[in-house]
């Protein structure tokens, strides 16, 4: 952190607000809730792929001791609204529906709703239901599933072309591509999901004489959450409250409110009680949304010197049967972003989103991530196959920092970055040409396998689709001085109440321990974005900042009036309002709070009373991050064992709030990176089975098996007033390539390749031969 | 239904229970002690880890029934009546070993029970310890270094 930027609050490891609650089991999270009467659902799901539903049988369900209700499509979905999200309202889609009805689409798809006086019951009731189910041929192989005479996901579309965007290829681009100094390679991306700690759930409660439905949830985006279950139930939003509380990870599955959340919200409309619907861990891994499943075939031209003239990506996504939040994941960023930090004069592209009878598609920390994977792994490929290192290939293309602003061959306008300072950062901190030496070495003299690989990016954060751009803050100043913001966000594990608070404290020059948060709530926050796409620093962050300004302008105000001093002489520190160059001039903050709404006749005249106000922010289009990541591995030749032996991550995110919380974040995504890579992986066999049920067969990195993760930091800041940008999402964007690299590098030794993952032993070997 | 009985962080509690109801769904819903988290119910992930008669323990793969007569200690009961941090506790928050604090009770009470076993861990000993309770949010990295710590400020 540079002297600069570093203030009183903001650039500080600020411990959490959050911490001593969750420390000593006093957070609420929704399986907490518990309300009078309330009664416990759980889903009868299809286990076929595809087919179709000839009879289903409920009545020992329902004769069971303790059973309310069975609820089966005929019940519910004629009763429901639209299930799409509000950013996407006016986009067609998958036809999403609360309940099976006629046919089932995937493995896990929700057929019954049971609702019982205990959780047990409802299990045990679920075990009484029959359904029949005529089974047909799924479509589970992405890349045969738009082949003539394949049947279709869902039939009310006929085609499983579900998006699709190509930009034109120009007759010189074309002659490029199909050129001798032309390399192509195809590289896939395995299907892994998102898994936070805690599962999905959600406690609704509908009050039938007032029409108040108030909702308890798992969620990361609480006015997404209300606006959707108002269009679904048709309770006018303003009688819906959605509350967060406490919420036990998301990373992208509880952004938009899924399927089964919806469709208790609506029986509990239809029933007037309170139900309680708890994901169990199965359900969480066969049925919320998947994630990556990509697919690129991609081609570089190059001069002489291995410099890029021109590239293509042919993108191909697995959206499964009902993503939730955009038709695909994120195929048109994967097509604009792909040349990323690299110079590159032209390029084009076509992006795909197809249906298959899996589960559906959703977002998962940097959902359009694919492009670093496959521009990283392929500059990996092309450097070797010309015989440069893929250091100096970067070092080479990299776009330096002396031609920005640049714009990207797809028009998009890169500035305020790093990636040539990140480079540099994170092969110093690695020692990169010592550990070429140390590999040459360990290879000659016992035939070891080691490698390092590096992934570099450029995050855009972009703002670019309502209402993802904009949040709005209100700073409250109370007669003791005391502050609470409220914001519309939905804290996951960020400790926004701890960063948001250290901004406004900054801001209003007054302590940290007098600054509180109020979040996760619609009924006390104004409509907002949510926490999600790395947006807090930059959006919520300037929208305090905005609503400061006006709070600070006011308090000096009154203070210049109390100390018959001129409102330019005046500023505040540590709580006090002085003026400049004379501390015994000064009035205490909490005094003109005091005034402002207790002493109102010593207010300037005309001036409101009270110490308030309402700020929005709008982001701009583009607040690029950037990063770069360098890691060594060990390949074990008898096992196929791969072992991380050091991890660097070089990152820019502008301004930090708190450098504890962004290398928090940075290592998590860097963790969830590793695993996806070497250990996730979620598996259907051919007639759409999901094989990974369990977290014995799903596996997630655990202490064992990961590094000590060491950052560097370059500070950049962006050209909003606090100069930060997002950095959330980027530890996960940048991993997976470094971790495939690194890998790629050890096989490359003794001359074997791979070109897909997940890197498990059984991979491994298979490329070792 | 069965009586069951037992003292939850230093209280008597009686109760009668469903005999295949888990003694973390005892605590939660019976206890109202909702510290205790659920994340996988089939034994893998160690967020419901308490204490039974001082050994760590899977509480959604024990019935409440077999804890009957021990002496349990969940994450309510590691730290001070007025809300003190325990050692371990506040090494989390020193160290930023929790971000969404849904794993975290599991990992504190995993922790204190080695902490009491073995006092001075080494990393390894300490990796290998913790790899029956999984975080999805900190990459672990916060978390060993919290034991460390934890382990330092013992001595």
């Amino acid at each position: 952190m540079s002297a600069s930027t570093a203030g009183r609050f903001v650039g500080q490891s600020v411990k959490r607000r959050e911490d001593p609650r969750l420390l000593t089991g006093h957070g609420r999270y929704v399986d907490d809730v518990m309300r009078p009467g309330m009664l416990h659902c759980t889903f009868v799901r299809s286990d076929v792929a595809r087919g179709r539903i000839v009879g289903i049988e409920t009545e020992a369900a329902k004769d069971l001791d303790g059973v309310v209700a069975v609820l089966t499509a005929s019940d519910l979905n004629p009763h429901a609204g639209t299930m799409q999200p509000t950013m996407l309202l006016t986009t067609p889609g998958a036809p999403l529906r609360p309940l099976a009805d006629g046919d089932v689409r995937f493995v896990g798809e929700p057929i019954v709703l049971i609702v019982a006086e205990s959780r047990y019951v409802a299990e045990d009731a679920a075990e009484l239901v029959e359904v029949d189910l005529e089974s047909e041929p799924p479509v589970i192989d992405v890349e045969h599933a738009l082949d003539v005479g394949v049947a279709v996901v869902h039939p009310e579309l006929d085609t499983n072309l579900g998006a699709e965007m190509a930009f034109p290829i120009a007759p010189e681009l074309a002659a490029l591509l199909d050129g001798d100094n032309a390399i192509r390679r195809t590289f896939r991306q395995h299907r892994h999901t998102p898994v936070p700690m805690e599962t999905r759930g959600i406690v609704v409660e509908y009050e039938p004489a007032g029409g108040v439905l108030e909702a308890w949830m798992s969620t990361q985006n609480p006015h997404e959450a209300k606006q959707a279950i108002a269009r679904v139930t048709g309770v006018p939003s303003h009688l819906v409250r959605v509350q967060g509380h406490d919420v036990g990870g998301g990373f992208g599955q509880k952004f938009f409110t899924p399927r089964e959340e919806l469709t208790v919200a609506l029986a509990a409309r239809r029933l007037g009680r309170t139900l309680k619907w708890i994901e169990d861990r199965r359900e969480n891994l066969i049925a919320s949304n998947h994630a990556r499943a990509d697919v690129a075939h991609c081609t570089f031209a190059l001069d002489a010197d291995g410099r890029l003239l021109g590239t293509y990506i042919d993108h191909l996504e697995d959206a499964g049967s009902f993503p939730i939040g955009a038709t695909g994941g994120a195929g048109a960023l994967v097509g604009l972003l792909f040349t990323g930090p690299y110079k590159c004069p032209q390029a084009s592209l076509r992006t795909r989103a197809v249906w298959t009878n899996t589960c559906g598609r959703g977002a998962y920390r940097g959902p359009w991530m694919f492009e670093t994977v496959a521009r990283e792994q392929m500059v990996d490929a092309v450097a070797r196959e010309i015989g440069m290192d893929p250091l100096e290939w970067r070092r080479r293309n990299v776009v330096p920092t002396s031609e920005l602003p640049y714009t990207l061959p797809t028009g998009l306008p890169l500035d305020m970055v790093s990636p040539s300072e990140t480079l540099e950062q994170a092969a110093e901190i690695i020692a990169y040409d010592e550990f070429r030496a140390e590999q040459a070495r360990a290879f000659a003299e016992d035939g070891r396998l080691l490698g390092i690989g590096l992934g570099l990016y450029v995050e855009p954060s972009t703002g670019m689709m309502d209402p993802m751009g904009t949040e709005t803050a209100v700073v409250r100043v109370d007669p003791n001085g005391q502050v609470t913001v409220s914001l519309g966000t939905g804290s996951h594990g960020q400790g926004i109440e701890t960063t948001m608070a250290q901004v406004v404290a900054e801001e209003l020059g007054i302590d940290f321990d007098d600054v509180t948060v109020v979040q996760g709530d619609s009924a006390v926050t104004t409509f907002g974005r949510g926490t999600g796409g790395s947006g807090t620093a930059v959006i919520a962050g300037n929208s305090c900042r905005s609503a400061c300004a006006v709070v600070r302008a006011k308090a000096i105000e009154i203070a210049a009036h109390l100390l018959e001093a001129a409102p330019d002489d005046l500023d505040i520190v540590d709580g006090q309002i002085a003026v400049r160059g004379t501390p015994s001039r000064a009035v205490a903050w909490s005094e003109v709070a005091r005034i402002a709404h207790l002493e109102t006749a010593r207010l300037p005249e005309g001036m409101e009373v009270g110490l308030e106000a309402t700020a929005t922010f709008k982001a701009p289009p583009f607040s690029w991050s950037n990063a770069c990541h360098a890691c060594a591995v060990e390949v074990d030749r008898a096992t196929g064992v791969v072992t991380v032996l050091r991890y660097v991550v070089s990152e820019d995110c502008g301004v930090m709030i708190n450098p504890m919380i962004v290398e928090g974040q940075v290592a998590g995504g860097v963790v969830q990176g590793i695993g996806g890579t070497l250990y996730e992986h979620f598996v259907y066999d051919d007639e759409g089975n999901p094989l990974t049920t369990t977290f014995m067969d799903y596996l997630l990195p655990t202490t064992t098996e990961v590094p000590t993760i060491e950052y560097g930091h370059v500070e950049t800041p962006a050209p909003t007033p606090g100069g930060h940008k997002g950095m959330g999402e980027g530890g996960a964007i940048g991993s997976p390539p470094a971790v495939f690299n690194a890998v790629a590098d050890a096989l490359a030794i003794v001359g074997a390749t791979i070109d897909h993952t997940p890197l498990s032993p059984d991979v491994v070997l298979g490329a070792l031969g | 239904m069965l009586p069951v009985e037992m003292i939850v962080n230093g209280t008597r509690r009686n109760g009668r229970v469903d005999p295949r109801k888990t003694l973390a769904d005892f605590l939660r819903e019976d206890c109202t002690l909702t510290g205790t988290h659920l994340g996988c119910e089939h034994g893998v992930c160690g967020a419901c880890t308490v204490l039974v008669d001082g050994e760590a323990v899977r509480s959604c793969l024990l019935f409440a029934v077999q804890a009957g007569g021990s002496e349990v200690t969940t994450i309510e009961g590691l730290g001070g009546p007025d809300g003190e941090l325990s050692a371990v506790q506040d090494a989390f928050r020193q160290e930023h070993g929790l971000q969404c604090g849904f794993c975290t009770p599991g990992f504190v009470v995993s922790v204190t029970a080695l902490l009491h076993e073995n006092p001075a861990p080494a990393e390894q000993e300490i990796r290998e310890a913790l790899s029956g309770n999984l975080c999805r949010c900190t990459g672990y990295q916060g978390i060993v270094r919290a034991v460390q710590r934890a382990a330092e400020a013992a001595r």
